[in-house]
């Protein structure tokens, strides 16, 4: 009897619905592995890989200096792969009356600065923020590229992502973000009872739907983030395997059917450069031996 | 056999010692646990920033603060409105099940009330957002229900139980002598209920609201879910607040160990233990002293 390989899987809550699927399409070809998928958040993830818990870590953020600093204190070299991408989609109460956002705009209101739905062109009345705890990849990625300082303390941290959808739906002052595997079904359409926000990062374009492929791709729709698998060195056996089978064309076809976007080579070049700060770990790509 | 019963006798005492010894040994652990690693939080940063009304934000985009306030503020809020909901209540309804109810209804209500207890607290959190927070936001007109008030109303239902259970037992205690006496001199059923049973048990029924606070103050997971853990002052009821059980649940599994965050949450934790040994230590002394009256 063949002996059976396990692989630990931790982080992003983000990506565990669609890691799960992946997994278990790749167990199905390959039955001497065992991979076991934990969520927790993208920092839960990195701390588990960086204290040796993890085999891969889920991540839907990139290493912040601090991490990279401890991983080089431990003696460990983390890896990067990029495996899917993800559109975090803004999304508001119909009531609102606001169906666009430019990224300044979006990120005043999160700061705490606009708190009327008025000075956005909406119906008067107090904006209620609604968003992710700090253990959250999406906080992070957020903050970063959106708001560039810190929260409004009124911003309500809510538990997950489905618990975000239904606090919007049923406030009628209410706007949150979250991925937009949350909110689109498989046929395309998306949940009754909430909008999604065009955004434009240039004032002076129209602003993109997050709907809109060709401007995820693009890059016209400004929130557009990598998904990361993270590893301690090169990955090998069984591993390697796994991430071969993602980028693999079945692979591919399963990420689109849960609502995310395989990797284009637009976008892992923008990631792949290390002169980027978020991204000083080594990415890897198995997709160009297909290409 | 004399022989063989001593032995059993000793056995028994040494092992009924050493249980107690052992809860006590870990009551200790707990609190050396938090002193030691809170000493650490306030070294860094000092007890003055610690309880100043700077925000909790130790996960800053620029310089991390943290001040404490507004998560005791809200505590504090969620505390007192669930025992202003819960004590009347509660209390009402251990004198109806005592005095005025048919003795066949006590005993099917109190099985019931008793029974409540031993709802999982993740459960009142799905209350709260599926059914407590709208129908807040509809009563009041608010954007959503996601507020102290709403954990407020959880919680007074996760302390009703300890309250009712513990006053039902204070009112039977009341002499029968007492009752009698008070019926003797021409009073009827209420005048004996409000001028001669309650004020017999006032401090049990103290007591027995303690506990249910004790209860609700430590309660992690429904607050977390139904108050909404925004970290701002809250300004009243209707704001979104931020306890501090939430604020150590929340936190402890990603932060780093050994950085000042990490120390900062013990201390809130040994805050929070420091307030519910007060309040159960407290509700112990009345208790104990009323048992010595009835003596």
């Amino acid at each position: 009897m063949r002996s059976v390989e396990r692989i630990k899987v931790k982080g992003s809550d983000t990506e565990v619905n669609l890691v799960f699927r992946l997994a278990e399409a790749y167990m199905a070809e390959d039955s001497t592995v065992s991979i076991s998928i934990a969520g927790g958040g993208s920092g839960v993830g990195i701390a588990a890989l960086l204290n040796g818990k993890t085999d891969v870590a889920n991540s839907s953020r990139a290493l912040t200096e601090k991490e990279m600093a401890m991983a080089s204190r431990r003696g460990l070299h983390v890896v990067a792969h990029i495996f899917a991408a993800d559109a975090l989609v803004v999304v508001v109460n119909p009531a609102t009356g606001v169906d666009s956002l430019t990224l300044e705009q979006l990120g005043r209101i999160y700061a705490g600065d606009i708190l009327d739905w008025q000075e956005v062109g909406g119906r008067p009345g107090r904006i209620s923020l609604y968003g992710r705890q700090s253990n959250s990849g999406t906080f992070v990625y957020f903050r970063e590229r959106v708001v560039g300082r810190d929260f409004s303390p009124a911003l309500k941290q809510m538990n997950g992502t489905a618990q975000i959808v239904e606090s919007v739906m049923r406030d009628p002052y209410g706007i949150g973000y979250v991925g937009l595997g949350y909110v689109s079904k498989a046929d395309g359409s998306i949940r009754q009872g909430i909008r999604l926000v065009r955004l434009k990062e240039d004032p002076t374009r129209p602003a993109a739907s997050p709907l809109d492929e060709a401007a995820l791709r693009s890059g016209h729709y400004p929130l557009v983030r990598p998904l990361y698998q993270f590893t301690n060195g090169y990955p090998e056996g069984k591993i390697k395997s796994f991430f071969q089978f993602e980028a693999s064309p079945k692979g591919q076809q399963l990420i689109l059917e849960n609502g995310y976007l395989p990797p284009w080579p637009d976008m892992l070049a923008a990631y792949d450069t290390p002169s980027e700060s978020f991204s000083k770990v080594e990415t890897l790509n198995y997709y160009t031996e297909r290409q | 056999m004399t022989r063989r019963r001593y032995f059993w006798n000793w056995f028994f005492e040494k092992s009924l010692a050493l249980s107690a010894l052992v809860s006590i040994a870990t009551l200790m652990g707990i609190f050396l646990l938090l002193t030691l690693n809170s000493w650490k939080a306030f070294e860094r940063i000092g007890l003055g920033e610690f309880f100043s009304l700077d925000a909790w934000n130790p996960a800053a985009f620029d310089a991390p603060s943290y001040g404490i306030a507004s998560l005791l503020v809200g505590t504090f809020l969620t505390t007192v409105g669930a025992t202003l909901l819960a004590a009347p209540l509660g209390v009402g309804m251990a004198f109806f099940l005592s005095e005025v109810g048919p003795s066949w209804l006590r005993n099917v209500l109190k099985p019931m009330v008793e029974l409540m207890a031993a709802v999982p607290s993740v459960i009142m959190g799905f209350a709260g957002i599926v059914l407590v927070g709208p129908f807040l936001a509809q009563a009041f007109d608010l954007p959503n229900g996601l507020n102290a008030l709403n954990g407020s109303i959880l919680l007074a239902f996760m302390a009703l139980p300890t309250i009712v259970s513990v006053s039902e037992d204070v009112v039977q205690a009341v002499p029968q002598a007492y009752k009698e006496a008070s019926y003797a001199l021409g009073a009827n059923r209420w005048e004996t209920l409000t001028q001669v049973t309650l004020p017999a048990c006032y401090s049990g029924l103290l007591a027995a609201i303690m506990l249910g606070v004790g209860r609700a103050i430590g309660e992690t997971m429904t607050v977390l879910m139904a108050t909404g853990n925004a970290t701002a002052m809250p300004s009243g009821f209707f704001s979104s607040v931020r306890t501090i059980t939430a604020t150590v649940a929340i936190e402890m599994g990603e932060v780093p160990t050994g950085t000042t965050h990490y120390y900062t949450l013990f201390a809130c934790a040994l805050v929070l233990f420091l307030i519910t040994l007060l309040i159960n230590y407290s509700a112990e002394r009345v208790a104990a002293r009323l048992r010595k009256r009835g003596q």
